[in-house]
Parts: structure tokens; sequence; C-alpha cells
């Protein structure tokens, strides 16, 4: 099993030494001097001078990778243009905000996807399985900016149940934050749910047309028990892993979430630095969401060793 | 005619009219090419039908509900919400078209000599590819638009690069296959050379899947698309697009809730057609399901 989880860590090393190298280049992109877009509307030539010299930017191209590279390994990404922070420190202030929004809709993800795809799965072909079917396409379809909007439209506006924007930490007022995340984590999540939903119920008809199940039937358990011990706890394997993998995507999805809710999280930081061209902020988001996104497939293919037995045991 | 020759000649043409028959016996498949069909019609007839000026603006006819003169009503700038969803059907559907159309057109080949050729070149672009493939689309096609400057074409590039790791992966896995098939080591044995091989034989026998998940892909871009336009980094104003209405429509919620009701619907809408057209011909060319 470590020798495993060690394979799998160094097989990220690479994935993530080409995603370094295409941050890097992305500032080459940029047409011009970087040196003048860095030092914006400062342009003193002894400051130009002492940012090229800061940045290798005097230096051939391999040589500035290195430097670049160095400084991120060493937690230095650069300082933000728009605030005077060094970038590490702004992530680490959004984080947990983007975090929190991920986690909620994670939660409704499984909460609306999984119980619908068992259900699609039993009334396998009636209406209530075309019913979630439509629900699904929807939910992969509905542009999550659109349904934020049209939520705030009718759930804020119409009604005034709950806020249109705004973020509350959870520890300073757990009541009020969960009221503001509420419309937001529903937006992030319901694509989600919709992908659960049709997993779980492919996953499901699989195990539920298998032999054990068949000899459970025919032991005389209740269709309950038959369903929730035998179908359900051996089609939830996939889920788990699929979980993990799709929680790297709300980290993407969060960007356009955070932007219609106003939440101060990490993909209202991103797009805010693209408007303020804030390239370092930009580059600094675009690496730690990639090394978010691989620790999460990583963590994906550990669980399903580990809640796997047949895995477990072939390795 | 040899034997390869008259297998050629005539599986493909059997298996292409019964993937045919399963299409159009498919009514959620049906529904979506209609679907698609009209917004692709609407788009390309644009400047022929009798509508309103798009870039048209009228300080008399400033967030107008609908009437007759304005059957979906007016913005901001009392320019017609119909007039402009029709000119921004063109950019989203250009949009979501040509980035598939880039990123399979470089995708594709690609994958080919990765699966065929194997050896360093195919180590090479597989790391790139996983690399890739590990970052959120999203997020590489905000960067990119980011550093490449916001426009239309530039998103579309950004798009483009986004879903390339999607189709050089898919392709390079269905030419392994191909690769080990019986009817390519006869070709190898009557002495054709890679490339012949590889543009006779293996391109058109990878075509089918890449033809479904690049009809998914464009719902996917149009999405992509619109999330960056409706981030101000696509289409430009005063130009329309689906994106960037929704962008102004949501500053005017309370005032003017029209003006985000139908741009995003439209998404919605088209989206809904390529995922039923998609997963329509997914089960019209899966063998399985014959």
């Amino acid at each position: 099993m470590y020798v495993f989880i060690a394979r799998r860590l160094l097989l990220a090393i690479p994935t993530l030494l080409i995603i370094s190298l295409f941050v890097f280049s992305l500032q080459k992109l940029l047409p011009g001097d970087p040196v003048l877009v860095m030092a914006g509307e400062e342009r003193d030539p002894a400051l130009l001078e002492l940012l090229r010299a800061k940045y290798h930017l005097n230096d051939p191209i391999p040589v500035q990778y290195v430097a670049w590279i160095g400084n991120a390994l060493r937690g230095d990404l650069g300082i933000s243009l728009r605030t005077n922070q060094p970038v590490v420190d702004l992530i680490a202030e959004k984080l947990p905000v983007t975090l929190q929004l991920a986690l909620m809709s994670m939660t409704f993800a499984l909460v609306i996807g999984i119980p619908l795809g068992v259900l699609a799965a039993v009334k396998k072909n009636t209406f209530i399985d075309y019913l979630t079917s439509v629900l699904a396409l929807s939910g992969l379809s509905v542009p999550n900016f659109w349904l934020g909007i049209m939520l705030i439209l009718l759930v804020s506006v119409k009604l005034g149940w709950l806020p249109a924007s705004g973020y509350q930490p959870f520890f300073v007022d757990p009541l009020l934050s969960l009221k503001t995340m509420l419309m937001p984590s529903f937006v992030l999540g319901n694509a989600l749910a919709a992908t659960m939903m049709r997993h779980t119920r492919s996953a499901m008809i699989g195990v539920l047309s298998s032999d054990y199940v068949r000899t459970a039937r025919a032991k005389g358990l209740s269709e309950r028990a038959v369903i929730l011990s035998h179908g359900f706890r051996n089609a939830v394997l996939p889920i788990v892993t699929l979980s993990a993998l799709l929680f790297g995507e709300l980290l993407a999805g969060a960007v356009l979430t955070e932007q219609i809710f106003t939440i101060p999280g990490f993909g209202k930081l991103i797009v805010d630095a693209v408007f303020t061209r804030d390239y370092a902020v930009v580059q600094g988001v675009v690496l730690c969401t990639a090394i978010g996104f691989i620790s999460m497939n990583l963590l994906a293919d550990v669980l399903y060793v580990v809640l796997n037995p047949r895995m477990r045991a072939s390795l | 005619m040899t034997a390869l020759d008259a297998s050629e000649a005539t599986a493909p043409t059997r298996g292409k009219s019964r993937a045919w028959r399963k299409l159009v016996a498919n009514k959620a498949a049906l529904a979506g090419l209609a679907i698609v069909a009209t917004f692709a019609i609407l788009a390309i007839l644009a400047p022929l039908l009798p509508i309103a000026d798009p870039l048209q603006t009228s300080w008399s006819a400033i967030r107008k509900p609908p009437s007759w003169s304005h059957p979906i009503g007016t913005d901001e700038l009392g320019r017609d919400i119909l007039a402009r969803m029709i000119w921004g059907a063109r950019a989203s559907l250009s949009a979501g078209l040509f980035s598939v159309m880039l990123a399979v057109s470089i995708g594709v080949p690609l994958g080919i000599l990765s699966g065929y050729l194997g050896g360093w070149f195919d180590m090479i672009v597989s790391r790139i590819t996983e690399a890739f493939l590990a970052m959120p689309f999203l997020i590489t096609a905000i960067a990119l638009a980011a550093f490449l400057g916001p426009s239309l074409i530039n998103s579309m590039i950004a798009i483009a690069m986004s879903a390339l790791p999607i189709f050089i992966r898919l392709t390079r896995g269905q030419a392994l296959a191909v690769k080990a098939e019986e009817y390519v080591e006869g070709a190898r044995a009557i002495g054709l050379g890679p490339v012949a091989i590889m543009t006779r034989y293996v391109f058109p026998n990878v075509l089918p899947p890449i033809l479904v998940q690049a009809t998914l892909t464009v719902a996917t871009a149009i999405i992509a698309e619109a999330s960056l336009s409706f981030l101000g980094l696509g289409q430009q104003p005063p130009a329309a697009s689906w994106g960037s209405m929704l962008n102004v429509a949501k500053n005017f919620l309370t005032q003017a809730p029209w003006m985000a009701v139908w741009p995003g619907g439209a998404i919605f809408l088209v989206v809904v057609g390529f995922n039923l057209l998609g997963d329509g011909l997914r089960d019209a060319l899966d063998p399985r399901s014959a």
C-alpha cells in the first residue's frame, strides 16, 4: 500500500513540473516588457533594473525558470501589484472561503445526487427514472452563473428569503454564514449532483443485476435490505472516488459562483487579478489550483485502493 | 481489389447506415439535432432576418419590457434583445464550433502519431497531456485568455487549448487499439508505410468516438465561452454574445429581469441540444448497443 502511494506521489512530480512550466510560460505570452507591467505607473529606470535583476529577467529563459520554481518551492510566488501583499498570503487568506463553499456544494451534490441515482436505478425505465434523467441533463446543461442570477432574482429579490450576496466567516456567525452560502452552494453543487446521479444510477444498475443480489433476494431478504445492504454498499465505491475527483472541479467552478454572489474567495481573487493585470496572483492561483486538483486525483486513486479489498489484495 | 480493400469499401458503409438508422430512431437525439439546427439557421441567417440592428441604441427605449416592437424587451442602452440574442448566437455557436475544430485538428493528428509511433514521442506527448488534464478546464481557459488579452478570438484559442488534451488522449487510446488490429498488421505486411497506414486505416477508425466527444465538447465550449464573456474575457462590447449580455444583465436584475432570462435560457437550450445529440451519437456509434 505504502509503495503504491509512494509510486503515485512520484508520478505526480513530472505532472507538477510540466504545469509549473506552463504557468511560468504564461508570463512570456504578455506582449512587451513584463517589468513595465510589474512596475505599473512607476517608470524609474533604476527600479526597472532592480526588478529585472530580482526576477532574473536579464538571464536566459531556462535560468529564469529555475529561479522562479526555486522561489515557488520556498513559498515565494511574488508580490501582488494591487495589494502589495505576498501572493502566498493572499491565497492563504482566500482559500478557506472557497473551501467552505466547495464543502457545502459537495454536501449538496451528495445529498441530492446519490439518493436520486439509487431511486432511478431501482425504478429503472419508469417515469421516475425518466424524470431523474431529465433533471440530470438539465443540471449538466445549465450554466451555473445563469442559475445563480435566476435564483437571486427569485429567492432574494422576489421572495426575500436569503441574502443575494456577501460572506460571513463560519466561526464568526455560523448561522448567517450558512445562510449566505446556501444559494451559492446549491448553484455550484448542482452540476455535480447531476454527475453523481448518473454515476450512481449506472453503478446501481450494474450491481442490482449481479448474482449476489439475486441470491440475497432468493434468500427472502426485504427489498430495502437488498438495495441498501447488498446493492448500495457495493455501488458506493466508484462514487466515493468520483467525489474526490469532482472536488477539484469545484475549485474551478467556484470562479463564476463567487463572482455572482460576491464571495471573497479564491475564484474572485483570480478574476480581480486578471482585470488589474496582477499576473503574479493569476500565476499563483493557477499553480495552487493545479496542485489542489492533482492532490484530489491522488486521493481518489488511494481511496479506490483503500476501499476496494480486491485492489488491496492485488498490491 | 484485395480482400483488405473490399472490407474497407463495404464495412464502414454498412456501419454508417446502421448508425444513421439508430440515430434517427432516437427521439431525444433528434430533438437535440432540431434544437442545434434551429439555432444554427438563426445564426447563419441573422443578417437576412427582419430584425432590429443589434447595435442600434435608443434613449427612448431603455430597459423596456417585452412589447410588439421589442418582443423580448430592450437592454440598458435601448437595444433590441431579440436581435442581440440572434447575433449573439453567432458568437456563441462559432466559439463552440471553432474552438472544438481547432482542438480536434491539432489533437487528432498528435494523438494518432503518439499512439501509432510510440517510443519517446509518445512518452513526451502523454506526459504533457496528463499534466494538462490535471488542470481544471475553466482555470486553464481563464489563465490563457487573461494573458492573451480579452477578445472572442483569444477566448476561442484558450478554449481550444484547454480542450486539446482530451482529444489527444482519446485519439491516442483509439490509435493504440486500432494499431493492434489484424487489418493494420495486414496493411503493414503488404508494405504500406506508417503515413499511409495512419491516414488510410487508423484515422477513419478513430473517428467515431472523436465525433461523439467533439459534439459533447461543443456543449462545454459554449458554456466556457459564455463564462469567459460573462467575466469580460470573451466577446467585447458593443458586439453581442450571450455571456456578455448576462454580465450586463446581472446589474439590472430588479429593474429589467428579462435582460437575464433570455440569454441564459438560450445557452441552456443549445447546450441541452448538443448534449442530447452527443448522447444519441454515442449510442448510435457504440457497437455494443447494436
